[in-house]
This record gives structure tokens, sequence and C-alpha cells, in this order.
């Protein structure tokens, strides 16, 4: 090697040491902040309670009602979103196998779609909620969010059914199988593990986020009981609980992120595992 | 007398190995930019093994998907001609596709297990078919493991997954898998590229019984797997049919200088 090329090697390897250990110490900061605000608010009685009056006042009570609206929230946006997202992806990988070029702009589409800020789901699910005369509520949340994480969901399955190989395709068609059934019992079962992953994917960018849920699900003190009933979420509990002169309801804002980020971590460590089980 | 017996026994054994069960004739294979198939034109005779020769690329494989219609899956070939079994045009079928490939088992050149069972591997083809019995799937599956020589490997795992089968095994199971549709025809790519010598010869041996009750059509580039186990030959080069014929015929008498050439550097 010329002096040059070393020289551009080793600059490049130092260059991206130095970035990743930046952004693993951001990341190590963030979480330590979440912990060292919140840590000291985080009680039994936060995480069981409703909020009770004057609660952002600093009254007693907790934030029972985000984690169970967040929760309501995020598992029925999920499954909304995988009844919308399994036909697609296994439509585009079987049907359109014979278009390349249509498939390789519904792709571009879903790429564009997942960029879109969520802030433009929110405030699409709101226009439709005023359309249709509906108030804020549960059931309008679950529909946006779902909107919100159907391209990346299908997106992620549609990776994981084009890496089943082709032969395997022509096994099934080869013992009789209609297009219909390849999809649903050979490429589902194929792309099963995969497919967890993309859910849990998806999962997590929909209790994560605010923007979408801002003008839908509403907030509320109270769990929902059904689907017409406003949602309170843990995004929109710590932005109203920061919003807050007093630093103990802040510090509860912290304790709700320690919640959130907890939830996010589990699955997102669970979806790493079944793909490497994979 | 007695020779006259002999003669007409002769005669009709004659008759009977002679039956055509598919006929192709004029079949053109085009890809975007190349001519892949030109003009093929043969008659597969029936319950013999009639083997493709010829070195990677020429069209084998190609050939192969012909004839169950899998060249539908690639948006990029472009088929005309004719391939008739049972004096059925199969290239124009438009809607009965599901049924000829029941007619053919495949066994590709790596096995491909169904995300699935061992059992639920051989049932799945019966239950396409309408088998609905739950003592006549478990006969069957019995049966064909049996055929393959893998029941006594598998009998006490056959609920485990099939993708856990070591790759001979799995070739084996999928060959069973194929006859258990009770096709006709068996249409095997390069059955043992993929597999340790002993697999192979199980494979082998497997062909040569198989061929009383099955027509085999075998792809191979292996000059002495051909040699074992052809009754009729056709040697492809370039997407052409150079020369076809009985088995003793091609090999102890080639006629181009391109066989010669093939029988002369090929193992
Ligand atoms: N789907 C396809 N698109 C374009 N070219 C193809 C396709 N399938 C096969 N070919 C070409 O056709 C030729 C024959 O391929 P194949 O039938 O696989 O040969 P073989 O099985 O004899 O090795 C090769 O040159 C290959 O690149
Ligand atoms: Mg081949």
């Amino acid at each position: 090697m010329t002096l040059n090329r070393k020289l551009e090697e080793s600059f490049f390897k130092y260059l991206s040491a130095i970035v990743s250990v930046l952004i693993i110490l951001v990341l190590i900061h963030i979480v330590y902040s979440i912990i060292a605000k919140g840590a000291s608010a985080l009680s039994w009685e936060v995480l069981t309670q409703e909020p009770k009056g004057g609660f952002y006042m600093g009254g007693g009570g907790g934030i029972f009602n985000a984690i169970v609206g967040s929760l309501y929230l995020a598992i029925g946006a999920t499954v909304l979103a995988f009844i919308i997202s399994l036909p697609v992806a296994l439509f585009i990988n079987i049907y359109l196998i014979k278009y390349p070029r249509t498939l390789i702009g519904i792709r571009f589409f879903l790429d564009v779609l997942w960029g879109v800020p969520s802030i433009v789901f929110g405030a699409f699910g709101f226009i439709l909620l005023m359309y249709m005369g509906m108030r804020n509520s549960l059931g309008a949340g679950i529909v946006t969010v779902a909107a919100l994480i159907s391209p990346i969901m299908i997106r992620a399955m549609d990776e994981v059914l084009m890496t089943i190989p082709k032969g395997l395709q022509e096994a099934a068609y080869s013992l009789g199988s209609t297009k219909t059934e390849t999809a649903f019992k050979i490429f589902f079962r194929q792309a099963l593990p995969g497919f967890a992953t993309a859910i849990l994917l998806a999962f997590g960018r929909g209790i994560g986020d605010a923007a979408s849920v801002l003008f839908t699900a509403g907030y509320t003190d109270h769990v929902p009981e059904k689907l017409s009933d406003p949602a309170a979420t843990l995004p929109l509990s710590i932005f109203f609980q920061l919003s807050s002169p007093i630093e103990e309801v802040q510090n509860r804002a912290f304790a709700a992120a320690i919640v959130l980020t907890f939830i996010v971590l589990i699955i997102s460590i669970t979806a790493r595992l079944l793909y490497r089980k994979k | 007398m007695k020779t006259a017996i002999v003669t007409a026994e002769k005669r009709v054994e004659h008759i009977t190995t002679e039956v055509p069960i598919m006929n192709i004739s004029n079949l053109n294979v085009y890809s975007k930019s190349a001519h892949i198939l030109k003009n093929i034109n043969i008659t597969i005779p029936k319950n013999k093994i009639t083997v493709l020769l010829g070195p990677s690329g020429c069209g084998k494989t190609t050939l192969l998907k012909c004839m169950n219609r899998l060249t539908d899956l690639y948006s990029e070939l472009r088929l005309d001609g004719t391939i008739e079994i049972d004096g059925q045009n199969i290239l124009t079928e438009r809607n009965r596709i599901t049924e000829i490939r029941q007619k053919m088992g495949l066994v590709m050149q790596r096995p491909y297990p169904l995300p699935m069972s061992i059992y639920d591997n051989i049932a799945y083809g019966l239950k396409l078919k309408g088998v609905r019995d739950k003592n006549v799937i478990a006969e069957k599956v019995e049966k064909h493991l049996r055929e393959v020589a893998l029941w006594d490997e598998v009998k006490d795992r056959l609920k485990s997954s099939a993708q856990r089968l070591s790759i001979g095994q799995q070739q084996r199971l999928c060959l069973a898998r194929g006859l258990a549709v009770e096709p006709e025809i068996i249409l095997a790519d390069e059955p043992t590229s993929a597999l340790d010598p002993i697999s192979s010869r199980v494979i082998e041996e497997q062909f040569s019984k198989l061929k009383d009750d099955y027509t085999i059509i075998m792809v191979t580039h292996i000059l002495r797997q051909a040699k074992r186990l052809a009754d009729y030959v056709v040697f492809m080069y370039y997407g052409e049919i150079i020369e076809h014929g009985n088995a003793a015929d091609i090999f102890e008498n080639p006629q181009t200088d391109i066989l010669k050439e093939y029988m002369r550097v090929g193992h």
C-alpha cells in the first residue's frame, strides 16, 4: 500500500470510531439523565394509579392512565396494521413478482410514506375525524397510528419475504399449490420469525409517537373503557407534565419516560433476539 | 412354436418401451437478451429414465422448468412451441396449471423442504389433491417415506421440522413429497449435486427402482451418472439438442465432435 492509502485508511478508521463513541456517549447521557431525574419519582403509586385532582400541579396519583392508554393504542394499532400489512406484503411478493417496474414503484412509495413526519399523519387523522363528526378517541388514535406504522410493517415484511428462496416458491407450485395457497401456507410460515420482528418494530414506533395521537386520541385522566373514549398516552403524559413549572411533576415526567424507554427497549431486544434465532 | 412365442413377446416388449409420454416440438425460449433454448424437438419415452446431459449453462434447467410451467414465475422469459402431455399442449393451458404440475414431481438441485414438519411436507400435496381421510394420509406418508428409504431414519420424529434434517435426508424427503402426489413423471434437476457420495448413491438407487412405475427425466452434467442411469440420452449444448437416442447408442457411438469431446474430458 502507498502511504496515501494507508493514511486514508487510518483516517476513516479513527473517524468512524470517534463518531461511534460520541453517539454512544450521547445515548448513555440521555438514558442517565432520564433515570437520574425520574428514578426518585418512580413508585408503585405512580405506576398503578390514575392522576388525582391537581395532579399536574403536584397532586397525588400516577400515570396508570397513560401506561394503559399507550398499550391499548399501540396494541390496537399493531393488530390493525398487521391485518392491513400481511395481505399487502404477500400480494406484492406473489402476484406482482411478474411486474418488476410496478414493484419498484410500490416499494418507493412505501419508503416515502415511512419518511413522512408523524404530525402529518396526525393532521390527516384529525381532518378525517372532523369530517366524520367524531371526537378524539382511542379508536381514532388507533386508526391514525395504524396508518403511521403500516408502511413500516409492510416494508419490513416485504424485506423478509424477499429473502425467501425462489426454489421454495417453485417447490410449492410444483406440488400443485395455487398462488393463494403458496402465499398463506408456504410464504407465511417461512416468514413467520421475520414477521415477528416486523411487528415488534412497528409496535415500537407506534408506542413512542406523540404527534400522531396529539389531535386524534385526545387526553384523559382515566383508563379508556371503549373505543370511543379518549385515551391518554405516555408521550403526551410526558409532554404535559414537563410543561408544569413544579419540579416534582417534571420528575414524574421523567419517570414516565423511564417506563416508555423500558417498554421500547424490551420490544427492541425481543425483536433482535427473534431476528438472530432465524 | 417356441421361437414364435419368444419373438411375439419381444415385439410386445419393444412396443411398450416406445410409448411416448411427452412430445416437445419447436420449443424456443427467449430471455430479454438471449435465445436460451433453440428449436427443441424431442419425444420422452414412458417408464424410462431420460437424461438431459450437457455442460452448465446449456439450458437443461430451463427445459425442465418448461415442462411443468415453472417458467411462468419468470417474467423475463418468453416461450413458443408446444409441449404435449396426453395429447394436450400444456404451454397454452390457462386454467388447469395446478393439475398439470401435479402430474409431475419435481426434485431440484438443492432440496427446499416446506416450512413445516416432516409429516406435513408429504401430507401437504395430498391435501391439495383433496385427500381428507387422516388414515389414508398417514398410510401414504409411510409408504412414500419407505419408497425413498427414509422411513426408518425419521419415523420417531415425524412431527419435527423438516428443515432440520440433513441435506441428504431433505433431498430424499423432497423426492417422497413429489411421489406422494402420484405423478406420472418425475423431473429431477441434478438431484445429487448438493449431496455427499453416499447420499447420492441412495438417490440414484431410488431412481433405478422408480422407473418401473414412473417416467423419469433427469438433468445431470455428470457423464458417469448418466451412464449409470440413462435409458435415453438427450445431449444439449448452448441451448440446442446436439444428439439424442438410446443410451447405449449415444455412449458407444457418439456422432458429433462436441459429444466426443464432452465424453473425452467428462468424468
Ligand atoms: N430467468 C432467466 N433470465 C435470463 N436468463 C436466464 C434465465 N434462466 C436461465 N437463463 C440463462 O439461460 C442459460 C441456461 O441456463 P440453465 O437452464 O440454468 O442451464 P443449465 O441448467 O444447463 O446449467 C444460461 O445462460 C442462463 O444464464
Ligand atoms: Mg441447471
